[in-house]
């Protein structure tokens, strides 16, 4: 069996190994500031540890970094990075450079369990859900860890459907023990699991993204199968029960499909919907994926929306589409194709 | 950070029961009721836990909207949390469960409920609530004893009852999975809603057969086991 990794790992965890092996309490933090702070690839360059402790940790466990094991760039500099993950798994990462910032889109679950209509990765499947370790990982392997301002939970799968997981790797990303980032830097996306993103709103101060994509029930659980379950107005009922502060951001996500949602109607419904609401809309471009019936609303319409939005009183931006080439855009992230498809009977 | 909230939280509160009947329904399957509380649209579910402080699972009502118990049908996830413990419950036992919720339901309209597994559920609700009139029922299982309540439902639904079944051959079954039956179909109703439940694999599938088949993505409606 596979000895379990180190990386990943959150101080208490920490604490533990340091107990179990009888290490002096402080090794704990010792090892966060050589995993998180210091990004080592192995246990072998701990040097303030004794060499002692060293071999008991490596007899005991595995780094756990894993270099990604392709690379693509896209025209517009997006780059696409593929990490295993187990056998035969894979993720997708996509590196988004811009003029003043630079983005990390992370996954958290190896495909997703929830079939968006309008998404590639809902068409995979779901394989897994990602370790903490293995969601960190994206980050500290990435060639270009160096020049990351921000990190989006938008990649492959729905971050609350592996909630504790992704919650230890926003502590190993925020806290003063771990890479110590502003969770200012970092948003969550979700497509609106209620109990979790209770959770998630209770115990991180991270930035939340709602998938929205209609105002409308009845339009929005034809396109996202949650809407079953978690309707609009719990999604906003639970958003609204909290105070995101001056610094905490709650933005929703908008894919914009032709003659669907990009109608008056939905401007006068969103308006009333988030009325009084402290948020911003974020219009992205539909990228077709195979055999949808769906298309996306032209430049000229986002434009028009936008500025409708915004007259009522609502910031709206439009996200520009990045990596669509290489398949790194929005909705369009899978590793379909390298899974040994395990026929599902039913 | 002020981290209060009030409303949503109270809608998945979890209230203190005692299973009225449990039954064996195949090897791993089950169907456990307590007594109905409140009122419920077929096809809403409710949530379900053993003690205070579990992160409780979502289950679909399988039973009738006017009778007097509420019943969910599971099946024991293996490595799973709670459908293990469920299934070692017996009558009596306490179970926490919420108030029904969700708007997977279905009006008095043509539609085709389609299902595979204990995805049978809602649809099942929806058959005991006197919902069946031009529906056809399509369910996916892969070996005979899968088709959950069919002693009830083939003698009043008749032909518009379809069980598709993958590894074993049985009187009155499609042999071979759900999805072969629906490509094998030169024929669909267009113009009638389909609603589909169960594994997100199954979903899927269906759906993209559906659309291939030119069904409009606006009448198909899903529930998602996730
Ligand atoms: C709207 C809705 C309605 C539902 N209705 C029904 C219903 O009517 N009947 C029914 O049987 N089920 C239903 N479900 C599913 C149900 O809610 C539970 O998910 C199911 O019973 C399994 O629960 P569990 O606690 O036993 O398993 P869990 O502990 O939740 O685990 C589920 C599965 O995931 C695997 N798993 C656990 N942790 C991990 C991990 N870290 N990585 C990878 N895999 C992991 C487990 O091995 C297991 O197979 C419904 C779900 C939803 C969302
Ligand atoms: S949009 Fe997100 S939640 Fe929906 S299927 Fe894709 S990855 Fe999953």
């Amino acid at each position: 069996m596979e000895k379990p990794s180190l990386f990943g790992k959150t101080l208490d965890e920490l604490k533990q190994v340091a107990s179990k092996l009888d290490l002096p309490k402080y090794a704990a933090k010792q090892m966060a500031e050589w995993l998180y702070k210091k990004n080592v690839v192995s246990i072998e360059e701990m040097s303030n540890l004794s060499k002692k402790t060293r071999e008991d940790l490596a007899t005991n466990f595995q780094m756990g970094k894993v270099a990604h094991s392709k690379e693509q760039v896209s025209v517009d500099g997006t780059k696409k990075y593929l990490f295993p993950s187990g056998q035969n798994k894979f993720i997708e990462a996509a590196y988004i450079p811009d003029e003043d910032r630079a983005t990390l889109c992370v996954s958290s679950q190896v495909g997703c369990k929830m079939g968006c209509l309008f998404c590639m990765t809902g068409k995979q499947g779901f394989q897994s859900n990602l370790s903490a370790g293995e969601i960190v990982n994206q980050i500290f392997s990435l060639p270009e860890k160096e020049k990351l301002t921000n990190i989006v939970y938008m990649g492959m799968g729905e971050p609350f459907d592996n909630l504790q997981e992704v919650l230890k790797s926003l502590e190993i990303l925020t806290s003063e023990w771990g890479a110590g980032m502003s969770p200012r830097r970092i948003t969550v996306s979700t497509i609106g699991i209620v109990p979790a993103m209770e959770e998630f709103l209770e115990k991180s101060e991270c930035h939340l993204a709602v998938s929205l994509h209609t105002p409308f029930d009845e339009e929005r659980r034809k396109l996202m199968p949650i809407n079953t379950v978690y309707p609009i107005n719990k999604v906003l009922s639970e958003v609204r029960s909290w105070d995101f502060g001056k610094q905490r951001r709650l933005s929703f996500e908008y894919i914009m499909f032709k003659d669907l949602n990009d109608t008056t109607a939905h401007v006068n419904e969103l308006a009333r919907l988030l009325n009084g609401l402290r948020c911003r809309i974020n219009l992205i471009r539909f990228h077709p994926i195979p055999d949808t019936p769906l298309l996306s609303s032209d430049s000229e319409k986002m434009e028009s929306f936008k500025a409708a939005l915004e007259v009522k009183g609502i910031t709206t931006t439009i996200r520009r589409s990045r990596g669509e080439d290489i398949y790194a855009a929005c909705g369009l992230l899978s590793t379909k194709e390298l899974v040994k498809k395990e026929e599902s009977d039913y | 950070m002020a981290n209060s909230y009030s409303t949503a939280k109270s809608d998945l509160q979890l209230v203190p029961f005692e299973i009225s009947r449990k039954h064996q329904l195949a090897e791993d399957v089950y169907l456990i009721s307590v007594p109905r509380k409140s009122d419920f649209e077929a096809g809403q579910v409710v949530a379900v836990s053993l003690s205070d402080g579990q992160t409780p699972r979502l289950y679909s009502i399988a039973s009738g909207n006017a009778g007097p118990e509420i019943s969910i049908l599971f099946n024991i996830k293996k490595d799973g949390f709670l459908s293990p413990q469920l299934a070692n419950s017996k009558e009596g036992d306490r179970i926490l469960v919420s108030a029904p919720f969700g708007n997977f339901t279905c009006r008095d309209e043509k539609a085709c409920w389609i299902a595979s597994g204990t995805g049978i559920a809602p649809f099942a609700s929806m058959f005991f609530s006197g919902q069946w009139k031009g529906k056809t029922l399509i369910h996916g299982g892969r070996t005979v004893d899968s088709f959950y309540f069919q002693d009830d439902i083939a003698p009043v639904m008749k032909e518009s009852y379809i069980r598709c079944c993958s590894q074993e051959n049985g009187l009155g079954l499609y042999q071979g999975r759900l999805t072969s039956y629906l490509k094998e179909q030169t024929y669909l109703d267009l113009s009638q809603k389909y609603y589909l439940c169960g594994s997100p694999e199954m979903v899927v599938d269906v759906r993209d057969i559906l659309i291939s088949k030119k069904v409009p993505f606006e009448n198909i409606i899903s529930e998602i086991y996730f």
